[in-house]
């Protein structure tokens, strides 16, 4: 399998990469007040990797054992059912809402809204949902390819620039 | 609060021993796996530790009651209560258990399976213990249940098989349904009378159609349970089971069961009419077909299994009959049924472990070689038979003298259920003799049969011998025996009486019990081992076999109409359903017209409507799965246009970012797919396709615009708008919404989201193999391209 890739869309998503990903957190926490929430900001991060993906295709397998997308998936399923659980347990009704006040030096007055960790939560699971389904109609299938479909003249091709390197 | 304990919170000894002996099965099935005796040994340990616990509470004046509050609002609760009756059953369960483990260890202890056997064990007498200690009809049902889950376990537990697979499906399937049948009768019960407990029953005695209903629902889950005609069918066939299992669970605990609920239920409604005669139809039936089929078995131990349907018949007639007499003599025969029978099928097992064959036409000359057990099994007969001294005669006798008497009480239906007791002794007798003669007997034309492996003393013999033992010395200690019992009948019903004695002295029961072992006797003699010709054509197992082969190939054929597989008429079917029913929808709301429509708010406005439409159009016309997916993108960029002229910027947001990441997974998908649409199916061409297409667009077209018009109620949204700060600390009011108005919403979208996800992952994944290994997958069944 022939992979055209671009030297600029790979130089770009360098930086990229770590933009979205600041822009989509950004994007999250400030929904509660301006345009944005958990599920903007989980889709402007599966951005990210899928700009990455379609960088560098299958090379970037390695950064899936660091996001695995089942993990993030379970993870984001987790926080939030239990953002939304914890309000039964101390006799609240089931995701009941909660407001934080205080002041902290530097940051002046500082409010923490319990559903934000909801929309944490909603940020996660958007996350794993696309990485999931990017590996296995992306990731996966390049793979299955080049493990079932390689022609000779790939192979030969491969060989011959692995013998040229010695 | 669910959970919470009535009473003594830490005394609790009954439900401690019922969580004792899932945790021993637990410990078995894990860490014992290696060591199967000491498995056995444990297990053996807490049977000995519930038949000490029932000796210790079961023997108070008044019964020890433990209660678990469940579900409160349903009325479901735990409820058990220690009474005679339980005490005795519980006793039967735990010391017969212990005999047949015992047993069980050197006779297959060697067994791959053998572990697995222990720990399931371990369970079904838990959960047998908790049915009979069960003061309440829900209660009765969950062990119910989970005594026909370990049943399959244990008589599938060969589970290489075939016969025995089968058997332990039938088994599950027809007690399976009778414990629906229980269920249903139940919740009748908790419905018409508000209660389900046996005594509040027994105080309510209610009575109607309702309860009548109920009441034969329970006691068709106590026929499937105890194999009452016409469900006797599946307990022979388990008899695939290994003996001990057969031993115990066949012949002495499970299948009384159906007993148990009868005789708990028998006080309450057993004056009715249409219970007793079912009682004494069905029970009486089965005793004689039973009796029946065992003379035609050449299987010692399929002649063991239809006597015990036979038994099981005798016993339901006197345990359901509800007449004081005869529920004592259901008592104590039940209690000698158990001792005799428990101790037949264990001689099987030896006879079957010593020679390697059941068959009673192979079997010669076993009685020389194995005189000790032949005598041991011989006594056990004549208890089943009633032979004076052992303890089934004079339980027998009592049956007999308690249904003469019953005839003042309940007229008809009691003489009707004497005869059938008087012809299905008879057979039992002869079946008795047949028995004994053709494991025994030495048969002229048959070499003695060689013995392979002796029987142990200690592991097979003693075991086997101590139910005997039990026999003879309840025989000839009747008197005070029966001093034991009247405290379990009078639990069931407090006018129960009766007392067990050895001799009777010359009366009309005597006289009927030599008559019967006479004749009995000369039958049994008389056709000694070769098997009678079926009277009957039809068999329980056939009929069965034809309802279930009939549901499964009506199922198929369902399946195979509404489910064919093609994406084409599933697309189809939903999508002109949806029409049909927007289509009805606009029809009868077309009155209240368009009038607050308006062409458009500004150009900008119509200029993107255009665009989307020219988009949709496009994506009509193309011929190319690529482009439509870029013009699909289009079209949805073209309304978050729209979203934002009306000032929806997380909507625009979203809309954005979705349908981007929506054209990369469609490319993704696209690679997989012809390039172009081509339609070669003859059964929905092009114009019919057009149609439908059209259907659907304007349909659906003027129920959005009849629906934007159509509002009567005031919108949530203000509310929305002036709480989102107070209440919820929020600005933005559609992410408020999101997380904190509608956030169980949103809960169960995600949810649907994280599931749709591992959908997609584990279907390629599966695609992925099938191609792998050759099979034609899912995805290359799609429309071919023409070249």
């Amino acid at each position: 399998m022939k992979l055209r890739r671009s030297i600029i869309l790979d130089e770009a998503d360098r930086w990229l990469f770590v933009v979205v990903l600041l822009v989509s957190v950004y994007l999250t926490f400030r929904g509660h007040n301006a345009p944005g929430g958990g599920f903007i900001g989980g889709l402007v991060a599966s951005a990210a990797f899928v700009l990455r993906y379609l960088a560098q295709r299958h090379t970037v397998d390695r950064i899936y054992d660091v996001f695995r997308p089942h993990i993030i998936l379970g993870l984001g399923l987790i926080v939030s059912v239990a953002t939304a659980m914890v309000p039964l347990f101390v006799g609240d009704s089931l995701l009941e809402s909660h407001i934080w006040k205080g002041d902290m030096p530097l940051f002046g007055e500082i409010k923490i809204v319990s559903s934000t960790f909801f929309d944490i939560g909603v940020y996660l699971l958007v996350v794993g949902v696309v990485l999931s389904v990017l590996v296995a109609l992306g990731v996966n299938q390049d793979q299955f390819d080049i493990d079932n479909f390689e022609t000779d003249e790939d192979h030969l091709s491969r060989e011959n620039t692995v013998g040229g390197a010695q | 609060m669910p959970g919470s304990l009535v009473g003594d919170e830490l005394n609790t000894p009954m439900i401690a021993l019922l969580v004792a002996h899932l945790v021993v099965a637990a410990l078995v099935l894990t860490v014992l796996a290696k060591w199967p005796r000491a498995a056995a040994i444990l297990g053996i340990a807490v049977l000995l530790s519930s038949a000490v616990t029932a000796l210790a509470l079961g023997t108070r004046s008044t019964p020890s009651t433990e209660r678990w509050e469940w579900i409160g609002e349903l009325g479901l609760r735990f409820d058990l209560a220690l009474d005679g009756f339980a005490t005795m059953m519980v006793l039967v369960i735990s010391l017969l258990g212990v005999l047949v483990l015992w047993y069980s260890i050197d006779y297959f202890s060697d067994h791959h399976s053998y572990v697995r056997f222990v720990g399931v064990f371990v369970i079904f007498a838990g959960a047998m213990t908790g049915l009979v200690m069960s003061a309440d009809l829900f209660t009765m049902f969950v062990f119910w249940e989970l005594t026909s889950v370990c049943s399959f376990l244990l008589i599938g537990l060969n589970d290489e098989s075939a016969t025995a697979r089968a058997s332990a499906l039938r088994a599950l399937l027809v007690t399976g349904a009778g414990g629906l049948c229980l269920l249903a009768g139940v919740t009748l019960f908790q419905v018409a009378v508000g209660t389900s407990s046996f005594s509040e029953l027994a105080a309510a005695s209610p009575d109607g159609p309702i309860i009548t209903v109920a009441a034969l629902l329970a006691l068709t889950g106590a026929f499937t349970k105890s194999a009452q005609f016409p469900f006797h069918f599946w307990l022979p066939g388990a008899m695939s089971a290994p003996t001990p299992v057969s031993a115990y669970l066949h012949s002495a605990t499970m299948v009384k069961a159906g007993i148990v609920l009868m005789a708990r239920l028998a006080p309450i409604f057993g004056s009715e009419d249409i219970w007793r005669w079912t009682i004494v139809l069905a029970g009486g039936i089965t005793m004689i077909f039973g009796g029946v089929r065992a003379m035609r078995q050449t299987d010692a131990k399929l002649l063991l299994a239809h006597s015990t349907v036979s038994q099981l018949g005798f016993l339901t007639i006197l345990v359901g009959l509800g007449v004081p007499g005869a529920t004592y003599a259901g008592v104590a025969h039940l209690l000698a049924h158990a001792v005799f029978k428990a101790g037949l099928f264990l001689s099987v097992g030896i006879v079957d472990h010593a020679t390697g064959t059941r068959d009673i036409r192979k079997l010669s000359g076993v009685g020389r070689s194995m005189p000790v057990v032949a005598w041991l099994t011989a006594l056990s007969a004549a208890s089943m038979a009633g032979l004076i001294p052992l303890f089934g005669f004079v339980t027998k006798e009592k049956s007999l003298v308690a249904l003469l008497d019953a005839d003042a009480k309940a007229g008809t239906v009691a003489d009707v259920a004497l005869a059938f007791v008087i012809v299905g002794s008879v057979l039992s007798a002869a079946y008795s003799v047949r028995l004994i003669r053709g494991m025994f007997g030495t048969k002229t034309d048959l070499a003695p049969t060689p013995i392979d492996h002796p029987p142990s003393w200690f592991g097979l013999t003693i075991p086997m011998g101590i139910t005997v033992v039990g026999t003879v010395i309840a025989g000839l200690f009747a008197g005070t025996v029966g001093g034991w019992l009247d405290a379990p009948a009078k639990d069931l019903d407090p006018s129960a009486y009766g007392k067990l004695v050895l001799w009777p002295g010359i009366n009309t029961a005597f006289v009927i019990s030599i008559v019967v072992i006479v004749i009995g006797a000369f039958v049994g003699w008389a056709t000694p081992t070769k098997p009678w010709r079926n009277p009957v054509a039809i068999s329980g197992e056939n009929i069965f076999q034809w309802l279930f082969d009939g549901l499964i190939t009506v199922s198929k054929r369902i399946t195979a109409v509404s489910q064919s597989g093609s994406l084409l008429i599933y697309n189809s079917v939903t999508i002109l359903g949806m029409t049909a029913v927007l289509g009805a929808a606009v029809l009868m709301d077309i009155d209240d017209g368009f009038s607050d429509m308006v062409f458009a708010d500004s150009f900008m406005q119509f200029g993107i409507a255009t665009l989307a439409s020219v988009f949709a159009i496009s994506i009509a016309m193309t011929q190319q799965r690529f482009v439509a997916a870029l013009l699909l993108g289009g079209l949805g960029f073209a309304s978050a246009l729209l979203f934002v002229m009306f000032g929806a910027p997380d909507l625009a947001l979203t809309q954005i970012m979705v349908e981007t990441l929506i054209i990369v997974v469609f490319l993704l998908v696209l690679r997989r797919l012809p390039r172009t649409f081509e339609y070669r199916n003859k059964f929905a061409p092009r114009s019919a396709r057009i149609v439908i297409a059209v259907a659907v667009g304007v349909s659906m077209a003027t129920f959005a615009a009849l629906v934007s018009n159509s509002r009567t109620a005031p919108s949530v949204g203000d509310d929305y708008i002036t709480l989102s700060e107070p209440e919820a600390g929020g600005r933005n009011v559609v992410n408020v919404i999101l997380v904190d108005f509608r956030a169980t919403d949103t809960l169960g979208e995600i949810t649907v989201l994280a599931v749709a996800a591992l959908g997609v992952a584990n279907l390629v994944r599966m695609a992925n193999r099938r191609r792998r290994v050759g099979a034609p997958a899912v995805i290359d069944r799609v429309e071919e391209p023409v070249s």
